[in-house]
């Protein structure tokens, strides 16, 4: 699938915000400190940012409103509508927060939970899609609830840090999510290396009765659509090398670095420079986890196109 | 659930449809132009034509973007740059016509056969070819030379006709049909239709091709043949049938030279010429009275083989005996024949069974009586059905006349030419080559502002009708009826260039082109013609070929090398007629012309080239184009089409003639005729009578109707010719024994060559280069969405086929160390390209293929230079010479069938190796300059957006 | 709308592909992108149309593939590799994952005949149905920013100014090898039916579970040439002596 800027940037920075802001709703984070305040709009920004991001591939984003419709059968449609939901306690959170400098308990627990079902939301559009087997598990909603939740930790421990200082508790909840998180993507590209694709050429021309089918010609000699769109899939050699940095970049620093800010207690400078870094790492180890999401996942339409 | 959103389903298509024939092909078939505010909302094909039912393919359909490209010329232009560079200005119809008025006018009176003018995709040569004949130089010809000539001197040679113009399979009777390599860009919709209906009645379609696209995807049976041997496949199955007894005896005996006497008197001049009585009529050898009488005389019994003794005491042979001794040689035994043609024995063995099986115990009968031209009565047609197709890919071999002779022969032998289910006969053919003019263009035959004497082309009956001079020289520019290629029925276009730049037989003075892409895909070494056309004499500091006039719709490469270009309309904005003169649409059960007009009037300043060169040969006053006062006779081609008379009461058009409109065939010009077809959907079809639709070589209904039609003024019955006594007569030529003779040095390639019976032999280059330098075999084939070079221009086509990989089968790429995408060079004796390669195992192993004529020069037909056309796609012209290697003999032989001088484009042997990737394909030629700017984007119809 | 129709409907209105008669020829191609340029929604655009990344949107394309038996299969000629030329345009599924995934309501099948259209002025052009699709029936107009498809020529199927013969998709009435078929795959008696009864005819990528409506029959079995030789029947005139023989005979009984 082709790794489209748009969509990694919206997913990775709506998983962190939506991450973010739950975890400030359930109160991590002084609601009295600057961080908080910070925090909050942060999260906020993530979100809507992601959103805007997410509107840049439509062929017509001034109907996107209709979007909203077809929540009754269309993941997509829900991402919408519950997005839209989300905002409510999540802006009531943030102006108690940022105005009154206090933590709206119920308001922050609506918000955190509404922020998972969103997530769950944008995972399952991808995971509802059969055509492509990479996606096609209940693997994808959980990888990307846990990366939200990691995120959301990681970024906590850092705005905690910056508020004073984390809890030993926080510090320790966000690496233990970092490396669930990281486990499950694990098990998520083991099954994506381990099963065998669903469609294949015999089955999409059902002609694998008469012997091996190979593509000779191509319909049309240059890219299309599909081929743009489908087509992209980066090469396994590439794909490794790239997982390799996704979890130094992602999983290894992140944890590493936290236990250092662990290890050098709340407060210090030390600290709140690795809890930093951790935070800055794991969100460019996620962007490269997203975009092989989509370029090692291989779309059934390819069986056609000798893909 | 909400209820569905409302759809317009009964939108009208547009405001009015107009029917006209389509020319994205040479097909012809008929379509309906859907017109919208002024422009083309949808082509379809017309459901009534004869030719196309109501199909149409993906050219047809494309016509859209053919009508609107943006590679259309748009005026007149005159050459401001040099030859190449594609600078041009834009002149006016008035100076361009008299600037051709005086290059034409000066050659006409001063020395006529230093015009050249040949004609591509020309679909007009009746006109063409008369307006040569009466401009008198006697260097004209269509592209038939390197295209198709091989297939059609055999067939009329052999038959009295050939495929495609001149027959068809009988699709809807026939059980069993083989196909060898046609272009399927050429007469696609028939066959397309035609192999499908043969499928879904069951019968077996067996495909004889090196390469398994297209059509042999769907044989049943494919033969993945080694090029240029489909002759010894063809012979080794006339083994088979012989050995098998599977000849329809009868049927040879009644319709062919199967009894004729040949003359056995070795060294004399008339070795191996028919016995003849002294009216001229052929002998045969009676069983009964056990004498010799005159062919065909009533009653008689004639003997198949048996030596007799003639009047002169001379002794002679039934020319049966000779064949049937010829072809029951082991050495065409399948075994003997496989590992030359790749074609498994047992598979050999199984298609001559298949064959023989098929016409004698799957013979059909249609109970029609009909009278043969002996005047004997039959109760009914018996069918052998079994039927053959074959083209360019028998054609395009140096041994392509006899191999097309072969498959005649087997057609003959098993009794299956003109019958129900096997090859039939379309009006007005068959034709017997006796009916067909000898070719004029000896220095008696032409002078000084006169017409020529006869037509240009024809077929010579021996080599006294050799267009040469005292000492053996070629009369003509392109040697066509020379010795080089004596039955050279369609000139050789493709030596034109070469010849006039080598002044060999002599220098021209202009060079007269229409559709013809003869500076890229239609020459064969394309940099060498380039550099011809380039070429300046330093002595005068011109042109050695000094002036080029050209004619064409589309900026092709052709244009960037003229001089002057005349710009012609496209398809839909002119008048045509597709008659029964010229090459003919006619089905086995009916007579078919048909007509275009312009059902858009052009939006530029271009002219249809047949309405220029009618204003031409007024201007230049040539008689049949002026009146006695010298004033032009028609008004533009509608005014020709509808008024000029071949004969008295034959003109274009066969249908609506009279002044009513009533009569067919023959009749007085009737000046409503192009109405007329116009509101018959711009074509004429007749029954032929149902009596009449078989054996019409010898069916006395058929001949009848033929002379009623005008086809001829006499009955014109054919027998078949096994055994050609031509082609004899140009042996015994070469064998010092009859006048006049070849040079010597074209002695024993004539010997070879000019065999009375088909034979094989290797193809010349093969037979020529080291065979293990050059283990493979390249060629082209053709694809079905795109036309000769047409198609790039064409927004929808081009998408299609971009570029060309060269697909190598995968044995040669492991032996090679090739995949897919890999660049690779390819070398020929003559030169080399490199290419981007894709593997296949759907072909010959010794064979690798591209699509023909996708490579384009950069910045022809208004594609931007980057366009991949231009720098991965190619030609494999680069690759073939117009001549063969040296032999060491001083001299250069065409690379061209010695018979009819047909090019040999598949005699190709090539050898691979892998080459660093690149951007480019090579040979790479800088752009031309284009003209005008092209769109970056085309939402076409979106002004009817619902 | 995104959801399915309830009940599903009782015509299913459809194409039958024969590839055993399919030449590649993209007639079908080309004539659907004439038909559908100026008529159903947006025009069909084409991108640097002269130029190096030439590319448009088509409804229908013909994919071309090789077939290299495996060792011991006996269809066909043992051994030989095939080409198969493939159209392939929208299977208008029962099961259609392009609609339920549309978040607008832009995309829905049919309740009267099954045909799944796009209702452009909904299309946000998110391009969703085309990820859902396995066969890659939805192309995106870049132009135009909505999704195009095949509508089984719905402006020509119902289209009482067209003569009932021609009420037929474009890509059939074209074809000049008889390959495709268009009708009623819901009633069992229909032409249609009968051919896939009879031919074999069967669904793409059923494991993808989205109960296409198009069907396709396969290459008929064929039989070696060389089995023919085997029992041929005939003569076995070994050399000229012997054929000269048979041949008096064959003219005596003329």
């Amino acid at each position: 699938m082709h790794p489209a800027p748009s969509i990694i940037l919206f997913t990775t920075a709506s998983g962190l915000g939506y991450g973010l802001a739950a975890m400030l709703g359930l109160g991590l984070v002084d609601p009295a400190s600057v961080s908080a305040k910070v925090a909050h709009v942060l999260a906020l920004a993530l979100i809507g940012g992601g959103l805007l991001s997410s509107t840049l591939h439509l062929g017509n984003p001034q109907r996107a409103w209709r979007a909203l419709s077809q929540w009754r059968s269309s993941w997509l449609s829900r991402e919408g509508v519950m997005a839209l939901v989300t905002f409510v306690p999540l802006v009531l959170s943030a102006w108690f927060v940022v105005v009154e400098g206090r933590y709206a308990p119920v308001a922050g627990l609506v918000g955190a939970a509404l922020c998972a079902v969103t997530v769950y939301c944008t995972a399952m559009i991808y995971a509802s899609l059969k055509a492509v087997d990479a996606w096609h598990t209940p693997l994808t909603p959980a990888c990307y609830l846990l990366f939200a939740l990691a995120g959301g930790l990681v970024a906590s421990v850092f705005f905690a840090t910056t508020a004073g200082g984390a809890g030993r508790w926080l510090i320790a909840a966000a690496m233990c999510a970092v490396a669930v998180a990281w486990g499950v993507k694990l098990v998520w590209r083991g099954r994506l290396a381990s099963a065998a694709s669903t469609s294949t050429p015999e089955s999409a021309t059902g002609l694998g009765h008469i012997g091996r089918v190979r593509l000779l010609e191509r319909p049309h000699m240059t890219e299309n659509y599909l081929t743009r769109e489908m087509g992209f899939r980066v090469a396994r050699k590439h794909a490794r090398k790239l997982f390799v940095i996704a979890l130094v970049a992602g999983a290894a620093l992140p944890f590493l670095l936290l236990g250092g800010s662990l290890a050098a207690g709340p407060g210090g400078a030390a600290s709140l420079l690795m809890a930093g870094m951790a935070l800055l790492s794991f969100g460019l180890g996620t962007l490269v986890e997203r975009w092989l999401f989509f370029a090692e996942a291989r779309h059934a339409v390819m069986s056609y196109y000798g893909g | 659930m909400a209820p569905s959103p409302r759809v317009a389903l009964s939108k009208p298509v547009g405001d009015e449809i107009r029917k006209t024939t389509c020319y994205m092909c040479a097909c012809r078939c008929g379509i309906n132009v859907h017109l919208k505010d002024g422009r083309i909302r949808y082509i379809e094909g017309n459901r009534d034509h004869p030719v196309n039912r109501g199909v149409l393919c993906a050219k047809g359909s494309a016509g859209i973007m053919q009508h609107y490209s943006p590679a259309r010329l748009k005026a007149p232009l005159l050459r401001t740059g040099p030859r190449g560079s594609g600078e041009f200005r834009e002149i006016s119809w008035e100076e361009a016509l008299s600037l051709a008025t005086e290059w034409l006018g000066t050659v006409r009176r001063d020395d006529p056969k230093r015009l050249a003018f040949f004609t591509g995709r020309d679909q007009s040569q009746s006109l063409t070819g008369f307006w040569a004949q009466q401009f008198g130089t006697p260097n004209y010809a269509a592209h038939g030379g390197f295209c198709s000539v091989n297939m059609a001197a055999a067939g009329i040679m052999t038959l009295g006709g050939a495929f495609w113009e001149f027959g068809a399979p009988d699709w809807e009777r026939t059980k069993l049909f083989v196909l060898f390599g046609v272009a399927e860009d050429h007469d696609s919709n028939p066959i397309k239709m035609g192999i499908s209906r043969v499928k879904a009645n069951g019968a077996r379609f067996v495909s004889v091709n090196p390469v398994r696209t297209g059509y042999s995807a769907i044989a049943d049976n494919w033969i993945g043949i080694r090029p240029g041997t489909d002759g010894l496949l063809i012979l080794s199955v006339v083994h088979e049938l012989l050995k098998a007894g599977r000849i329809d005896v009868d049927y040879l005996v009644r319709n062919s030279n199967a009894p004729w006497l040949v003359i056995d008197a070795p060294g004399t001049a008339e070795h191996g010429l028919f016995a003849r009585d002294g009216d001229g009529q052929p002998l045969v050898f009676e069983t009964v009275t056990e004498s010799v009488v005159a062919a065909r005389t009533k009653g008689a019994r004639p003997a198949l083989h048996g030596r007799c003794t003639l009047a002169d005491g001379r002794a002679a042979v039934p020319s049966f005996q000779l064949l049937a001794e010829a072809y029951l040689d082991a050495r065409y035994a399948p075994d003997a024949v496989s590992a030359e043609t790749g074609v498994p024995a047992a598979t050999i063995r199984g298609l001559a069974a298949e064959i023989g099986r098929v016409a004698f115990e799957e013979a059909i009968e249609i109970p029609q009586p009909w009278t043969d031209m002996n005047g004997e009565r039959h109760d009914s047609f018996v069918g052998r059905p079994v039927s053959f197709h074959a083209m360019r890919g028998i054609s395009a071999h140096s041994n392509g006349f006899q191999t097309a002779r072969a498959l005649h022969m087997l057609q003959v032998l098993i009794g299956a030419v003109d019958c129900p289910g096997g090859f039939r006969f379309e009006p007005p053919y068959p034709k017997p080559v006796e009916a067909h003019p000898t070719p004029h263009g000896r220095a008696e035959h032409f002078g000084s502002n006169k017409p020529l004497s006869g037509p240009h082309l024809g077929f010579p009956r021996g080599p006294e009708d050799l267009l040469v001079d005292e000492d053996g020289r070629p009369a003509r520019i392109d040697k066509a009826f020379s010795w080089d290629a004596p039955i050279a029925a369609h000139g050789l276009m493709h030596m034109v260039i070469a010849n006039a730049h080598a002044r060999d037989p002599y220098g021209i003075d202009v060079l007269f082109l229409y559709m013809a892409n003869m500076a890229w895909n239609s020459s064969m070494n394309t940099a060498g013609v380039i550099a011809m056309l380039e070429d300046k004499d330093p002595e005068t500091g011109d042109y050695v070929i000094p002036k080029i006039i050209y004619s064409d719709a589309y900026s092709s490469e052709m244009v960037a090398y003229a001089d002057l270009i005349l710009p012609d309309t496209t398809y839909l904005e002119r008048h045509d007629c597709i008659s029964l003169l010229d090459r003919p649409i006619s089905e086995p059960d009916s007579v078919n012309d048909a007509i275009r007009w312009p059902v858009l009037e052009p939006d530029r300043d271009v002219r249809a080239f047949q309405t220029v060169i009618l204003d031409l040969g007024a201007r230049l006053k040539l008689p049949g184009f002026v009146d006695q006062r010298g004033k032009a006779l028609y008004d533009d081609y509608a005014d020709y089409i509808v008024r000029h008379e071949r004969r008295p009461g034959i003109g274009p058009l066969a249908g609506f003639r009279g002044a009513d409109g009533t009569r067919t065939g023959r009749g007085a010009a009737n000046r409503e005729q192009l109405d007329r077809y116009i509101a018959n959907g711009s074509f004429f079809s007749m029954e032929i009578p149902f009596e009449a639709q078989f054996m019409k070589h010898a069916n006395r209904a058929w001949q009848e109707f033929a002379v009623r039609m005008g086809f001829f003024d006499t009955p014109q019955p054919v027998t078949f010719q096994l055994y050609n006594e031509t082609l004899q007569k140009f042996r015994l030529a070469a064998q010092g024994l009859r006048e006049p003779q070849p040079p010597e040095s074209h002695r024993a390639r004539i010997e070879a060559a000019f065999a009375p019976l088909p034979v094989w032999y290797r193809p010349l280059e093969e037979d020529a280069v080291d065979r293990d330098a050059f283990p493979y075999h390249a060629i082209t084939q053709r694809p079905m969405a795109m036309y000769h070079s047409w198609g790039s221009m064409n927004a929808w086509l081009r998408q299609i086929h971009t570029r060309n990989p060269l697909y190598v089968p995968g044995e040669i790429c492991d032996r090679e160390g090739l995949a897919d995408g890999d660049c690779a060079w390819v070398s020929s004796a003559h030169g080399r390209i490199k290419v981007q390669i894709a593997r296949s195992d759907a072909v010959n192993p010794a064979t690798m293929w591209t699509w023909n004529a996708i490579g384009k020069r950069g910045g022809a037909w208004a594609l931007k230079p980057e366009a991949p056309e231009a720098t991965k796609g190619f030609l494999l012209n680069h690759l073939i010479h117009e001549l063969l290697p040296p032999k060491g003999d001083g001299l250069r032989w065409s690379n061209s069938d010695p018979v009819t001088g047909q090019a040999a484009w598949y005699d190709l042997r090539v050898r691979i190796e892998k080459a660093a990737p690149g951007d480019f394909s090579e040979p790479h030629f800088p752009d031309i300059a284009t003209r005008g700017e092209v769109p970056e984007e085309l939402r076409y119809g979106e002004e009817w957006e619902a | 709308m995104t959801s399915l129709p309830a009940a599903p409907a009782s015509r299913k209105l459809g194409l039958v592909i024969d590839l055993d008669v399919c030449v590649g020829c993209h007639a079908c191609v080309v004539n659907c992108k004439e038909w559908n340029t100026g008529g159903y929604g947006a025009a069909l655009s084409d991108q640097d149309p002269y130029g190096a990344n030439v590319s448009g949107a088509w409804l229908n394309r013909i994919h071309a593939f090789e077939i290299v038996p495996d060792e011991g299969s006996v269809i066909g000629e043992a051994g030989e590799v095939r080409v198969v030329h493939f159209p392939k345009s929208c299977l208008h599924c029962e099961d259609a994952p392009c609609v339920t995934v549309c978040p607008t309501g832009a995309s829905y099948k049919r309740a009267e005949d099954g045909i799944v259209l796009v209702d452009e002025d909904k299309c946000i052009g998110c391009g969703l149905c085309a990820w859902s699709c396995p066969y890659g029936a939805r192309e995106m107009d870049v132009a135009a920013g909505v999704m195009k498809k095949c509508t089984l020529c719905v402006d020509r199927i119902y289209n009482e100014t067209l003569e009932e013969v021609d009420r037929v998709p474009a890509c059939v009435r074209t074809c000049p090898a008889n390959a495709r078929h268009f009708g009623d795959l819901g009633d069992p008696g229909s032409h249609v039916s009968r051919m896939v009864a009879e031919r074999g005819g069967y669904d793409l990528m059923p494991e993808q579970g989205t109960r296409p409506v198009n069907k396709y029959l396969p290459p008929r079995p064929r039989a070696a040439l060389a089995a023919s030789a085997e029992g041929a029947r005939g003569e076995d005139l070994s050399d000229a002596t012997g054929f000269f023989a048979w041949l008096d005979g064959v003219l005596d009984r003329l």
